[in-house]
């Protein structure tokens, strides 16, 4: 795409990802520079669309942003008032764990508020449109612009392109969007991201980054069954002991439940599958009271970083820096991003209003910022935690995290996690298959059914945005080893294995990608490369998600 | 030469809305809206007569709460001079969205009126016919190819057993078909000046019509679910399923 003649704009800063770090970065450098030029771009078709979280915020960071933020939104209408946290023996036994708040301080959500992520964003959105920061959804970073070593700005996507690579009478090329610093808020595994970690070696000093998966549903419950300010945990079953990962619970808004299960992507079996591990979860009898009788509105997946303090790279190059979960700040025994994500953008833009005068080529004082900030203090705080449950299975994990959580973390040494996700996989043929029944169409569902309430948008025409790098390689590893793990833990259904004469083949139904970006974590070569599709394309998550 | 063209603010054609809980409506609180996919045809030809060199000014109009001046900054970025936004809360029937067209038309004298030929929210298919009653004016509609001279349009019209081909003598109302063009995209650039175009705000209640509702929804459900399929391996088998399955022999 290099010989199209491009139109250019300028600007004093460009933000990329329209998230809780990418709104709260516009809304403070707005605040300390008025004058700035901030343009703000996201690849969803509007505000909020690709937004996927639980969600409980935590208003540490919301506090310092914004006055009297809880007068300004009915976003949060439902504070935490009762919670409780399970482990599940089986399908229908649990234990109900105490949560001891005074001595597991990350696990109090006192002071807290069950909200939509998604409309919390509208809403920051909203303020930072006040502000005048520019904010232009439907547009899709597509390449970084790097010259003399240094990030100049990004290259968005071209629009009406077909399969096959020509141009429609529709075609539009994409644009160069200039700026003297860019701030990359894509979000857990961010696809420009990854070329700037690979560009500027980013990750060489640091653990490789684990992932979690996690799925949503949206129900709405009849009103008598609602408990506003209800949440729950659960960990234990379906998974075994080997397995990381949980369901979570919240009644929250107008007759809403938000469930969801994460697990972690550095799960060994490759027969599992995240998304029916969620379907089965439904059924034990403490989660399936508070959904069954009422409908499924909505459902989401997103890939979220779990390797906490370990595994957060070099955040600054020369001319740009890194923010939210792209970086990776997720706290996760708190399971929580937003409150770190927010406040990484808001010490990156104190950073950047001071670089605008400044004028040095690398922010790099952002990264002193984060280590003197109480990001760093509660993750260090709670580093050992989740490198505990992959080494030490969970039962054995929960008592050590008990022991480290009271300690407040205050131990000589830090668990390290040296293999990435996608080296875990063991051979399907040394693999017990998990037995998934069919769904019942009431509690649980299938993909298609699933997928339907995502309302994605992907005009058909436009190339694959799912490629593999070697189209070989799929037979002779994933199928001959994995047996096409892909069929199982991408939870929209985009990868189908076909019988053609006996032969598999695999077809990528990439019309149905939700932009989880769990295959370009767990594809066991690396062979499979998400990239943004056509701006605007994906899931159009609606108000509650 | 001038075109006035209504743009409608609906339920973008990807969201499966759902049906509210009380069955009187769609819920449409919090979900994507989008400008009615007939509408995005009517301003694409517009504005490609623009660029032939046939048209002097394009105007887009619509009606609704203030949140349609998205819909209109949409209809700026693709190539529309100006808006005019006419601001309520309240649903408008056809007849109530022709009356209000008429005031404008009067006001705005265009030489044609390029509209969608329904609306994909509620599928009226009406307004376009009740505004050239209204005006006296000629209607062509279910437009699906269109050339401008300085005082007739000359159209074809999608109809049941072909297409038919009609000259309409200026000032005239031409509804849109699908087949009409390809609307473009709105590039970043032109999002970006549309933000700087004018958009006329007028408070409905203010202007005078007559807007009150002649027809009211009972309730509204769901359509039952197409049983699937299945292919029958004999005539024997079809008998038997019609007989002991459907019942119906």
């Amino acid at each position: 795409m290099s010989d199209t003649k491009r139109e250019q704009m300028e600007f004093d800063v460009l933000i990329v990802g329209a998230g809780p770090a990418g709104l709260s970065a516009a809304i403070r450098l707005k605040q300390l520079t008025p004058s700035a030029q901030i343009c703000l771009i996201e690849k969803a078709s509007e505000i909020g669309a690709h937004i996927v979280s639980g969600a409980i915020l935590e208003p540490t960071a919301l506090n310092e942003l914004i006055d009297n933020w809880k007068k300004k939104s009915d976003v949060f209408q439902t504070p935490v008032h009762h919670e409780r946290m399970f482990y599940l023996l089986n399908d229908n036994k649990s234990i109900s764990i105490p949560i001891l708040k005074s001595l597991m301080p990350q696990m109090n959500n006192n002071g807290n508020f069950v909200v939509s992520l998604g409309d919390l964003c509208r809403w920051l959105a909203l303020e930072a449109e006040n502000l005048g920061v520019e904010i232009y959804p439907g547009f899709a970073g597509q390449e970084v612009i790097i010259e003399k070593n240094c990030v100049k700005g990004i290259i968005t996507g071209d629009m009406g392109v077909n399969k096959d690579g020509n141009q429609e009478s529709n075609y539009v090329p994409g644009v160069e969007l200039r700026a003297k610093y860019t701030l990359f808020a894509e979000g857990c595994r961010g696809s420009l991201t990854k070329k700037l970690f690979k560009h500027y070696a980013l990750r060489s000093n640091v653990d490789p980054q684990t992932y979690g998966l996690g799925i949503k549903e949206l129900w709405e419950i009849p009103p008598n069954k609602h408990m506003p300010g209800y949440i729950q945990h659960s960990f234990g079953w379906p998974l075994d002991d080997h397995t990381y990962g949980g369901s979570w619970l919240y009644h929250f808004g107008k007759n809403l439940v938000s469930f969801g299960f994460v697990l972690g992507l550095d799960y060994k079996n490759p027969w599992l599958s995240p998304f029916e591990e969620m379907q089965r979860a439904k059924k034990h009898p403490v989660i399936k009271k508070h959904i069954i009788g009422g409908r499924r509105i909505g459902f989401s997946a997103r890939a979220l970083s779990e390797g906490g303090l370990q595994s957060i790279p070099k955040l600054t190059f020369p001319g740009g820096l890194l923010i939210g979960d792209a970086a990776g700040f997720l706290n996760v025994p708190k399971i929580k991003g937003t409150h770190t994500a927010m406040k990484s953008g808001m010490l990156a833009a104190e950073t950047i209003a001071e670089a605008l005068i400044t004028q040095e080529i690398e922010p790099i004082s952002y990264c002193l910022r984060i280590r003197y900030s109480w990001i760093w203090h509660e993750l260090h705080q709670v580093r050992n935690i989740r490198p505990a449950f992959a080494k030490f299975g969970t039962k054995a994990a929960t008592l050590y995290a008990g022991f480290d959580s009271m300690v407040r973390g205050k131990v000589p040494w830090t668990l390290h996690n040296r293999l990435e996700d996608y080296e875990k996989l063991k051979a399907a043929s040394l693999c017990d298959k998990p037995l998934y029944k069919k769904p019942d169409d009431q509690l649980t569902f299938d993909k298609t059914s699933s997928i339907f309430l995502s309302n994605i948008d992907h005009r058909d025409t436009q190339p694959v945005h799912l490629k593999l790098r070697n189209s070989l390689i799929w037979k002779t590893v994933n199928w001959n080893v994995f047996k096409a793990p892909e069929t199982r833990y991408c939870p929209a259904g985009v990868y189908e294995v076909l019988m053609d004469n006996n032969e598999p083949k695999l077809q990528i139904n990439s019309q149905n990608c939700i932009h989880c970006k769990s295959c370009d974590i767990k594809d066991p070569t690396q062979n499979i490369d998400w990239e943004t599709p056509e701006g605007g394309s994906g899931p159009n998550y609606s108000s509650g998600m | 030469m001038k075109i006035l063209v209504p743009v409608k603010r609906v339920v973008d054609s990807n969201i499966k809305p759902l049906i509210k809980t009380d069955h009187s409506g769609v819920e449409i609180s919090g979900i994507k809206m989008s400008m009615n996919p007939f509408d995005e045809n009517a301003i694409e030809e517009a504005v490609q007569l623009k660029e032939q060199g046939k048209v002097d000014e394009i105007v887009a109009i619509s009606i609704g709460e203030p949140k349609s001046q998205d819909t209109l900054r949409t209809a700026l970025a693709m190539g529309a001079d100006k808006a005019i936004l006419v601001s309520t809360e309240h649903t408008l029937e056809s007849l109530a969205v022709a009356k209000v067209l008429e005031y404008f038309v009067i006001k705005e004298k265009p030489n044609l009126v390029l509209m969608g030929k329904q609306a994909s929210d509620d599928d009226m298919n009406a307004t376009g016919q009740i505004l050239a009653a209204r005006l006296g004016w000629p209607q062509g509609t279910f437009v699906s190819k269109l050339e401008l001279y300085s005082n007739y349009v000359e159209i074809i019209r999608e109809i049941d057993d072909g297409q038919e081909t009609l000259k309409l003598p200026l000032p005239a109302i031409v509804t849109t078909d699908l087949r009409l063009n390809e609307p473009r995209y709105a590039s970043l650039p032109n999002i970006m000046k549309a933000r700087k175009k004018p958009v006329e705000t007028f408070v409905l209640a203010e202007l005078g019509v007559d807007i009150t509702p002649r027809l009211y929804i009972q309730r509204l459900d769901e359509s039952s679910p197409i049983r699937e399929g299945v292919i029958v391996n004999s005539v024997e088998e079809l008998i038997d399923k019609l007989q002991n399955e459907a019942k119906v022999i």
